[in-house]
């Protein structure tokens, strides 16, 4: 007989060590699948391992797609703390690189120093403002804002279609949908020569660490904390709930916001309605598998991106759909939640003594 | 005479560990049948473990649970499974009820014990049986009403409705009293005698003397997960079972004479607008001086919880005014009314006085995070908090394994003592204490007395909002009635008795009372 009992307090050792064993666990439940689409299942881990780590080229593929994963998912961990639910970092990532595009497009120019931090701000500013109305209509109305923000992403994809195929679209592109590109003195600076690792990774990076020392020891964050464990004890501490919440919106938006600046102006370079293949909601995974950690998301960020490069090359090499990333950052999101129910509870097996 | 009473649950040397607590150790117990058994001991003293291992929530570490199966015979139960438990016939009613609000009363009932996968569901069958063990207990409740619109009182009778339904032969009730008015808790022990004299035998947790001596027929008493006493009710005084609880002579805190000063709090024809009884307000009318006890007494649910709302700055008054030592409030925040110097103990520790997940210290730094004394220029102070926290620990004497610990480990009593050391801080002018001993056990009961008392010989204006009408006539100076939204002038304690407040709770005149 197998039973679950409640631990006091999870121990340390344990809490760390559960979700790096919970990645092991999906990467080796993924034989499952690639064994089912007819590959040799070593010859498949040893392409996808190289293929996410085997090379310079494929670690800083590996860098250049965990620097939007790290924003959004600091976006969902620091929502998720305040139990707000932001589905809608995929929208706010877009809007972020909308405003990226009108403010560093050739409208303005100026120093690169200026410029750079002018988008930063400018699609900072675009997600947060974006998260503030389902935030107020959640405080005020009650309104949910899973609902909210979901949808919210389908509208802001269309309207950076009217944007790419009207006000910002490119008179060079010879037709395609894409807007006017970011100037050279917007642009992030590339980090590494001739790969796509740019500045967008010190956002990341440092906006990881500000979230830590934010929530960890600051007043708002605090009142982020409590809020989000226990609103009406919050309240009743005499914390403003509503405020609050609005602040935690605008951060968490702004974050994405963020996200998309860093895709426009550091990796692509124009704007078109692809720019993220789903980065907003891996996003919610990477700050789920980080256990709403700020800089854990940076190790999960790094996981999912690891995750994701070694698929693509796995899926050219062996002919395995690629689409097996997306199954093994499922099954590691899974194994995490199930490691949380490990660290939370004693398994004890059979009867005691007596 | 007892003796004769087959035997119907017999628990062998239970013994239980939480790491290196021993919650329960080596306790035997039996139970005969039409009996109602106490189980008496304060908090932590491992009651409610021993239930939850003869319901099977928990695996004892040892010791074996014997039940009486239909010929008489004892049977072990199969250790750690509730299903194997109502299966035997064992019912519990837990503290916190287990129901699902957004269902009605014959729906709550049923559910689980119907199949699955049931194309058709006939309640006429349910609803025969509920109807018969309703008349037969004296539980009534209207079966097709959502329980989310049921009081207190009336979710509990679900509860044991529900275990009765189930072909419950032993009772288990967990602190069932907790919850209730003293006249509600009267008519559950009238009922559970009337189930105990049709042969159901009851166990109940308390750590209420008065209700153990009026209501039970043997008590066995706990203390630090040991049995040290058990006793036929009938013989047993309350002295010495207070003593065998405790471990130790509990002194009684006295309500010395004092002059009351100016008025720190005066409520001028306040009202409260809600929806319901309960969050209405109707021109309330209150004066509280410096160095006096106010109690507000009322039975549960006549807007006892809008008065509290409003005095803890939750809500703000649709008309009249209220004033704070000379100053009318007008800013009604919590924030501004903690700002103000008022020490404020919220009804519920759990949903409203702590974060649970936080630790003691920054539980402590709660209201006052915002301060000079916890942060500068935004970042938190942590030896600030953390020197705060020890010193309440030390101050209140809080049992726990110290400030960095999650406040949510500790006792009903040690998380009170938490929030009393946090409301008390600073010396406030007044203080609000709501529900301020509601759970708690006899020695931590004496401790909020003492300080409460203490506040009071300083001269601070205390406003008590109490259901306990012992603890109100112990300490208030005034006592005022809460009905219907509307509260009664506050009459001198010395000069009421129990049986004119119990009429004055029904909404009778006082004078008319008096005539």
């Amino acid at each position: 007989m197998i039973r679950l009992e409640p631990r006091g307090e999870t121990p340390r050792l344990l809490a760390l060590t559960a979700p790096v064993v919970a990645a092991l666990v999906a990467l080796a439940l993924a034989a499952i699948p690639i064994m089912a689409a007819g590959a040799p299942l070593l010859k498949a881990y040893q392409v996808m391992f190289e293929g996410a780590l085997g090379s310079r080229f494929a670690l800083t593929e590996v860098v250049s797609r965990a620097t939007p994963l790290i924003l959004t998912g600091l976006a969902a961990a620091i929502a998720f703390r305040a139990r707000l639910y932001n589905i809608g970092a995929e929208g706010q990532l877009y809007l972020g690189a909308v405003a990226a595009v009108a403010v560093g497009s050739g409208r303005f120019d100026g120093p690169p120093a200026l410029m750079i931090a002018a988008v930063l701000i400018a699609g900072a500013i675009a997600g947060a403002l974006l998260m503030l109305g389902p935030t107020l209509m959640k405080v005020k109305l009650g309104a949910d804002e899973v609902v909210t923000t979901l949808l919210l992403n389908f509208i802001v994809i269309l309207f950076v279609q009217i944007m790419i195929e009207g006000p910002m679209k490119d008179p060079m592109s010879l037709g395609w949908p894409q807007s006017e590109p970011i100037i050279d003195s917007a642009a992030l600076p590339k980090l590494i020569e001739k790969t796509r690792v740019h500045a967008g990774l010190i956002v990341a990076l440092v906006a990881a660490l500000g979230v830590h020392v934010f929530l960890a020891h600051t007043v708002p964050g605090f009142r982020i904390r409590a809020v989000g464990a226990n609103p009406a004890a919050a309240r009743f501490a005499g914390m403003s709930v509503t405020g609050t919440m609005l602040l935690v919106g605008a951060l968490s938006g702004a974050l994405a916001g963020l996200a998309g600046v860093g895709e426009v102006a550091g990796l692509k370079g124009y704007l078109t309605n692809n720019l993220s293949p789903g980065y907003g909601y891996a996003g919610i995974v990477v700050a789920m598998l980080a256990g709403l950690s700020p800089l854990g998301v940076v190790l999960a960020a790094f996981f999912v991106a690891a995750v994701f490069v070694g698929a693509d090359s796995m899926s050219r090499g062996i002919n395995v759909s690629s689409y097996i990333a997306n199954l093994i950052v499922a099954l590691a999101l899974i194994s995490v939640l199930v490691s949380g129910v490990v660290t939370r509870w004693r398994i004890r097996f059979g009867r005691p003594g007596g | 005479m007892t003796e004769t009473r087959p035997i119907v649950l017999e628990l062998r040397t239970i013994t239980k560990r939480f790491g290196p607590l021993v919650a329960n150790d080596a306790v035997d117990l039996v139970m005969r049948k039409g009996e109602i058994l106490a189980l008496l001991g304060e908090n932590g003293a491992g009651k409610t473990t021993l239930m939850n291992i003869l319901f099977g929530h928990y695996l004892a570490d040892a010791g074996e649970v014997l039940v009486a199966d239909a010929h008489g015979g004892l049977q072990p139960l199969p250790p750690g499974s509730p299903h194997a438990a109502l299966a035997a016939g064992i019912g519990m009613v837990h503290q916190h009820f287990t129901l699902a609000e957004n269902l009605t009363v014959l729906d709550n009932i049923t559910l689980g014990t119907e199949p699955l996968f049931a194309l058709h569901r006939s309640t006429r069958a349910a609803r025969a049986k509920l109807e018969d063990l309703m008349a037969r207990s004296g539980l009534t409740v209207d079966l097709d009403a959502t329980v989310a619109r049921l009081a207190v009182g009336e979710r509990q009778r679900i509860e044991i409705l529900k275990a009765l339904y189930r072909d419950a032969r032993i009772l288990v009730l967990d602190e069932p009293t907790a919850v209730l008015t003293p006249q509600e808790s009267d008519g559950l022990f009238a009922t559970l005698r009337a189930l105990a004299a049709q042969g159901l035998s009851v166990v109940f947790i308390s750590h209420k003397l008065n209700e153990v001596v009026s209501a039970s027929d043997r008590v066995a008493v706990l203390r630090g997960g040991r049995k040290v006493a058990e006793r036929e009710t009938a013989g047993a005084d309350r002295a010495t079972l207070a003593e065998l609880m405790v471990g130790r002579p509990i002194a009684a805190s006295r309500r010395e004479p004092r002059e009351p000063g100016r008025t720190v709090l005066k409520l001028d024809a306040v009202s409260v607008a809600g929806h319901d009884v309960r969050t209405r307000l109707a021109s309330v009318s209150l004066d509280l001086r410096e160095g006096e006890v106010v109690g507000v007494a009322g039975v549960s649910g006549n807007g006892q919880t809008a008065l509290a709302s409003l005095v803890c700055g939750l809500v703000a008054p649709s008309a009249g005014t209220m004033t704070l030592l000379d100053q009318a409030l007008t800013e009604f925040d919590p924030g501004a009314f903690v700002a103000a110097g008022i020490g404020r103990i919220p009804e519920d520790r759990h949903s409203e006085g702590v974060v649970g997940s936080m630790s003691i210290a920054e539980n402590v730094a709660l209201e006052t995070i915002g301060t000079e004394r916890f942060q500068t220029g935004g970042f938190l102070k942590f030896g600030a908090m953390r020197q705060a926290a020890e010193e309440a620990i030390r101050g209140y004497e809080i049992k726990c394994p110290g400030p960095d610990a999650p406040i949510r480990l500790l006792s009903g009593g040690n998380m009170q003592k938490a929030i009393l050391a946090r409301a008390l801080d600073g010396a406030p002018k007044l203080i609000i204490a709501n529900q301020p001993t509601r759970g708690l056990d006899v020695g931590a009961v004496a401790e909020v007395h003492r300080r409460l008392l203490a506040a009071r010989m300083r001269g601070a204006a205390v406003l008590l909002i109490s259901e306990d009408l012992d603890e109100l006539f112990e300490l208030s100076d005034r006592i005022a009635v809460m009905f219907r939204s509307r509260l009664t002038a506050a009459l001198p304690s010395a000069g009421l008795d129990l049986k004119t407040l119990g009429l004055m709770m029904a909404g009778h005149d006082p004078a008319e009372v008096a005539a």
